[in-house]
């Protein structure tokens, strides 16, 4: 975990550093927003990482001299085959479509969105399948 | 390090998790591709799609390239070449180039490479692709609308992209497939992170991670910082067109330079977006097709590492006309770029040396990428100096400077599908064919670019369906022409390989005696990837287990190509 921490922490602080040149030498203002919030979006996760990776036990993937047993057990839940995704993306074709279309392509999009959110989540309790 | 010096186990240990079947009484036919959320089977459908996109785009530029063959070409009116040109590009950059890159084959490969059983959040890896697909379609449905599709090119600018100049329904279908794009690839880009961070297999860490995941997590960490702000300045773009906003337009008080701002602040991480994970390919396919490791191992991360930490602070030298940036800043950081570049680029050809160097169609295309980045690599450096770009900003030197690199990435983009592919669908494709269509589309790639850097220096300017007669400029843009089409060939060739060797030469599990643990598991791999997988103690652990007489050494420390035993190189 450690490692992940530094490169983020890394990235963001030579973003703050670039953010103070730009900042102090240049006559407009996007471009340092911009870059300060990029130092932000390194910054945020990777100092929780870095806080988090000093209070855990070095995991397996972290370890060079792990075998492939010290992984054993779970490793995470993958679902199965599943139809939401599929309805969220749909729905949000329409909601795009209503941008260009008309409003009335909101209610396809909006029932297709909403229903796909439950759909799935209610999926993510059972464990998925179609 | 005594550790790592020892031969590898002999025997395989059982996986954390090991492959199983138990899905396999799942839904068939098309209701298993709209359902599916197995990381191999949403990478194929990326595939898919993403070449489909290329040939799409591919057809357009051929249509351009044929309006140019004359001085006042009449294929297609002047408006419609509008079209076809902001088509081309929003098609090939959108749509074909980062879907191909960080949607296909990363989703095949980044879970195989670190011995995961799937990606992070599976979910939400099948929304990004449809997502990316109806993004697509939406995209191209403009050309079925009553004013054409999208004509403002491909980066939109203000005050060109507001209701006035640009009005009808092609430009807001154009901004919509944009939007979703745009999520489908923030959602591709958190789930990278989070597989790359939280799913390798014990024993890989991140020092030993192939350099093409690597070049995809530092992808993704680029993809998270860039593609927010393009989806936001598209909302503010929208707002201005149909809710009265002022943001981009004088008249109400706007800045028009700050859509270039924020389409940049995007646009250009967006190429190292398009250009590492390609990079990330070369460099397995040179490492393995050299018979070495990879060379220079950590000095391949860190370049990556400083390219994405440069790339956020280079956006405004596509600005450099516009008068109002800060040309210093943005000059001294663009030519800063071409350090780790070039680095990468000695490690590749140093990857190489006194390497036993296998001519396959892979390695023969990620040679073409060397030779073909390079020429837009060194011209990229002198558009990174103001005075030199003031004069051939807009003309075809820059044309032809990023088509250099695009087309690396297309032949980059076939190496990986003719190294990959073999894992995906458990078939080798036909190498006399690929050979044949290496050669037409690198030789068709300096055929069609080099003309257009001489036209771009006499000034010819981009985006133009009609130019000067002179008979100089029509033998030149003839010549790109010719180029065209042969790489138009050339995607033909493809195209026949595939249906000529459609199930014909099986590949095997490990038909390249590749390094990465993808080649350790079946082709096409089983539900959930692996039943075993080797004990890992270096970055090449699956070439480590199949030659175990030889020391997985540290980096820096491998045995020189001569003391590797004859009978060890397989027969292609």
């Amino acid at each position: 975990m450690k490692v992940e921490a530094k490169i983020l922490l890394g990235l963001g602080l030579f973003f703050g550093l670039m953010f103070a040149v730009y900042w102090r030498w240049s006559i407009e203002d996007a471009g340092g927003v911009m870059m300060f919030a990029g130092m932000l979006l390194c910054l945020l996760p990777g100092s929780y990482y870095y806080w988090w990776s000093r209070r855990m036990k070095a995991r397996p993937e972290d370890n060079p001299y792990a075998t492939q047993t010290q992984g054993a057990g779970v490793v995470g839940a993958f679902p199965g085959s599943s139809i939401w995704p599929f309805t969220m993306a749909f729905g949000a074709f329409f909601v795009v479509l209503a941008l260009v279309f008309g409003v009335w392509f909101l209610v396809p999009g909006l029932f297709l969105m909403v229903w796909a959110m439950f759909g799935g989540t209610a999926e993510g309790r059972r464990g998925g399948k179609v | 390090m005594t550790d790592l010096l020892e031969a590898p186990a002999p025997a395989p240990i059982p996986a954390p998790v090991p492959a199983h079947e138990e899905e396999h009484h799942g839904p068939t036919g098309i209701l298993k591709w709209m359902t599916s959320t197995d990381h191999k089977v949403i990478g194929l459908s990326y595939t898919v799609t993403s070449v489909i996109m290329l040939v799409i785009g591919g057809i357009f530029a051929e249509i351009i390239r044929v309006q140019l063959s004359t001085p006042n070409g009449s294929l297609v009116s002047l408006a419609q070449y509008n079209e076809l040109f902001t088509m081309h590009g929003s098609v090939m950059i959108y749509l074909f180039a980062g879907p191909f890159a960080f949607g296909a084959l990363a989703n095949i490969v980044v879970p195989l490479q670190i011995g995961a059983p799937d990606m992070a959040f599976p979910r939400l890896n099948a929304m990004s692709y449809w997502l990316y697909l109806f993004g697509s379609i939406t995209m191209l449905s403009g050309f079925f609308t009553a004013g054409g599709a999208a004509n403002f090119g491909w980066v939109a600018y203000a005050p060109l992209s507001n209701s006035i100049n640009t009005p009808g329904a092609g430009a807001d279908l154009w901004i919509g497939g944009l939007l979703l794009t745009g999520f489908s690839a923030i959602f591709t880009g958190v789930n990278l992170c989070a597989t790359v961070f939280y799913l390798r297999a014990p024993g890989m860490t991140m020092f030993r991670m192939p350099i093409f995941t690597w070049n995809l997590m530092v992808t993704a960490i680029l993809i998270l910082l860039a593609f927010p702000v393009l989806t936001a300045g598209l909302v503010m773009l929208y707002c201005d067109r149909h809710f009265g906003t002022h943001i981009f337009s004088v008249a109400g008080g706007g800045v028009p330079v700050l859509w270039q701002h924020i389409f940049w602040f995007w646009g250009h991480p967006e190429v190292y977006i398009l250009a590492l994970p390609f990079f990330g390919m070369v460099t397995e396919i040179i490492a393995v097709f050299s018979r070495k490791p990879v060379f220079g191992y950590k000095g391949m991360v860190f370049a990556t590492l400083s390219i994405a930490a440069l790339s956020l602070g280079v956006w405004a030298h596509h600005m450099f006309t516009t008068g109002v940036v800060l040309l210093p800043f943005f000059s001294i950081m663009s030519l800063l770029i071409a350090v780790p570049t070039g680095i990468k680029m000695f490690n590749w050809i140093g990857t190489m040396w006194r390497g036993e160097i296998w001519f396959s169609t892979a390695m023969l295309m990620a040679i073409g990428f060397l030779i073909t980045f390079l020429v837009g690599g060194l011209t990229g450096i002198y558009l990174a100096s103001p005075p030199l770009d003031f004069f051939t900003h807009d003309t075809y030197f820059v044309v032809a400077h990023f088509h250099s690199i695009v087309m690396a990435l297309v032949l980059g983009g076939m190496a990986g599908l003719y190294y990959w592919g073999p894992k995906i669908t458990g078939y080798l494709l036909n190498e006399t064919i690929g050979k044949i269509q290496f050669w037409f589309l690198f030789i068709g790639t300096q055929v069609f670019t080099i003309p257009l850097y001489i036209l771009g220096l006499e000034g010819m300017p981009r985006r133009v369906a009609m130019y000067a007669h002179d008979p100089q400029w029509k033998l030149l843009n003839d010549v790109s022409t010719l180029g065209a089409i042969l790489i138009g060939v050339s995607t033909v060739l493809f195209v026949v390989n595939i249906v000529v060797s459609w199930k014909k030469y099986p590949a095997g599990d490990n038909p390249w005696d590749a390094h990465t643990l993808e080649w350790f598991t079946t082709s096409p791999p089983p539900h959930h990837n692996f039943y075993r997988l080797p004990q890992i103690r270096s970055e090449r652990p699956t070439w480590d287990y199949n030659h175990p007489g030889h020391q997985a050494a540290p980096h820096g420390h491998h045995p020189a190509p001569d003391a590797v035993p004859a009978d060890e190189v397989p027969v292609p």
